[in-house]
């Protein structure tokens, strides 16, 4: 047990590592020195991109092996947080509006 | 841009004294700092339109917004701490190791493959490699908010590099585009964030099994979180010609290519395309007169 735990320890030391690099050296590289402006302009379209890309393949790709679905609840509840999120821009609403609507379709429709 | 750039200059050294009087491993700055200010450095310049009143933010104010701020990504959190808990102790690790992960690695999505693949009887040795590969997504991220961080002191850049995470991004790189957000609120996101996740993680582990899945639709928050946030991003058709481009190209890869390496992939290609449409636009423009 003892050599488990050790053997456990040595895994997450190493995850946390390997994890925590990717997030400190570009910051520590990029903050610290002039960008270039075009570099900038690049930047400033990446979170949109990966925004995009994280949202857009968890509405809709789904299973295993990954398939698209286009309609089922995540994406189908999709359509009116959307719309919420548009009309009011506010997050903290948009996120209660979603969950509540999620909750009442996978209540009332399971399996559909 | 514009007040990245005056933050980088002289602001920031307003409160870079405070940063290391607060983060406990700061060390009395050696070369660590940028360039030291111009004459007047003292005399904090006037705060540029937007952002919070210069100098000393109270610490209590910054966190207060960054609980506000974070508590979006606390609820979503929930139910995959809770997730989380439950199948980690179910491959044997114990409270501590638990805690200790979520501590350590901090990063939900590899935490959850590093558990099955310890079910599966992977060696440690590709675990670490798959998270590597899972979590190497997060150089963009840091990349992008280093716009944001300019002329920061390491230690403070060494701490908030600890809580880069998707939902951490979001919120604060969204926060940071629409007007002043102050670096301090940003750390605030991060950890109370962090916290979450771990007291989540805790909590599954400890009694993740007796919590009905799916109660009142928490398992949609980040989703919903995320739509939001990224309605927020979209101001003008380049943005959305990035996210539409973006989201079609993570479609189609990750249906061909397992993994999560299609997130990376897809974000360098979509933010490139747009850049390269934004350029074209302008050179058109340029010409036509």
């Amino acid at each position: 047990m003892a050599e488990a735990g050790y053997q456990y320890l040595l895994l997450i030391l190493g995850m946390g590592l390997v994890t925590y690099i990717p997030r400190w050296f570009p910051l520590l590289w990029l903050a610290r020195r002039r960008l270039p402006e075009w570099f900038i302009e690049w930047l400033d379209l990446v979170p949109v991109a990966i925004l995009s890309a994280l949202i857009f393949s968890d509405l809709f790709v789904v299973g295993e092996p990954r398939h698209v679905e286009l309609l089922q609840s995540k994406s189908l509840v999709a359509i009116p947080t959307l719309l919420f999120a548009l009309k009011t821009r506010s997050l903290g609403g948009t996120v209660i509006m979603g969950m509540a609507l999620f909750w009442l379709r996978t209540s009332y429709h399971w399996g559909s | 841009m514009s007040w990245s750039r005056i933050y980088g200059g002289r602001e920031c050294t307003g409160w870079r004294g405070s940063i290391a009087s607060c983060t406990m491993k700061a060390r009395p700055p050696a070369r660590s700092q940028p360039p030291a200010p111009g004459p007047g450095g003292e005399g904090r310049p006037d705060s540029a339109e937007g952002r919070p009143a210069e100098g000393e933010e109270p610490l209590r104010a910054s966190i207060r917004a960054g609980l506000e701020a974070a508590w979006p990504i606390c609820i979503g959190y929930l139910p995959l701490g809770l997730a989380f808990g439950v199948l980690a102790q179910k491959e044997g690790l114990s409270l501590l190791d638990i805690a200790l992960m979520s501590a350590v690695v901090f990063a939900g999505s590899s935490q959850f493959i590093a558990v099955a693949m310890l079910g599966l009887g992977a060696s440690p040795l590709s675990i670490i490699l798959t998270t590597f590969i899972v979590n190497s997504r997060h150089i963009l991220m840091s990349s992008a908010l280093a716009v944001h961080l300019q002329g920061l002191s390491r230690s403070f850049l060494s701490l908030y590099a600890y809580g880069i995470t998707d939902e951490s991004f979001a919120v604060n790189i969204a926060r940071f585009k629409e007007a002043g957000w102050h670096p301090y609120r940003a750390l605030a996101v991060n950890h109370t964030a962090n916290l979450a996740w771990i007291g989540s993680t805790i909590l599954g582990g400890y009694c993740g099994q007796f919590i009905a899945a799916g109660s009142f639709g928490i398992d949609y928050a980040l989703s919903a979180m995320f739509l939001s946030l990224i309605v927020f991003q979209l101001k003008g058709r380049i943005y959305a010609f990035t996210a539409l481009i973006t989201a079609l190209v993570a479609a189609a890869l990750s249906l061909v290519h397992p993994g999560h390496s299609f997130i990376i992939i897809a974000s360098l290609l979509g933010a490139s395309l747009g850049f390269a449409l934004k350029r074209y636009d302008r050179r058109r423009r340029g010409i036509d007169g």
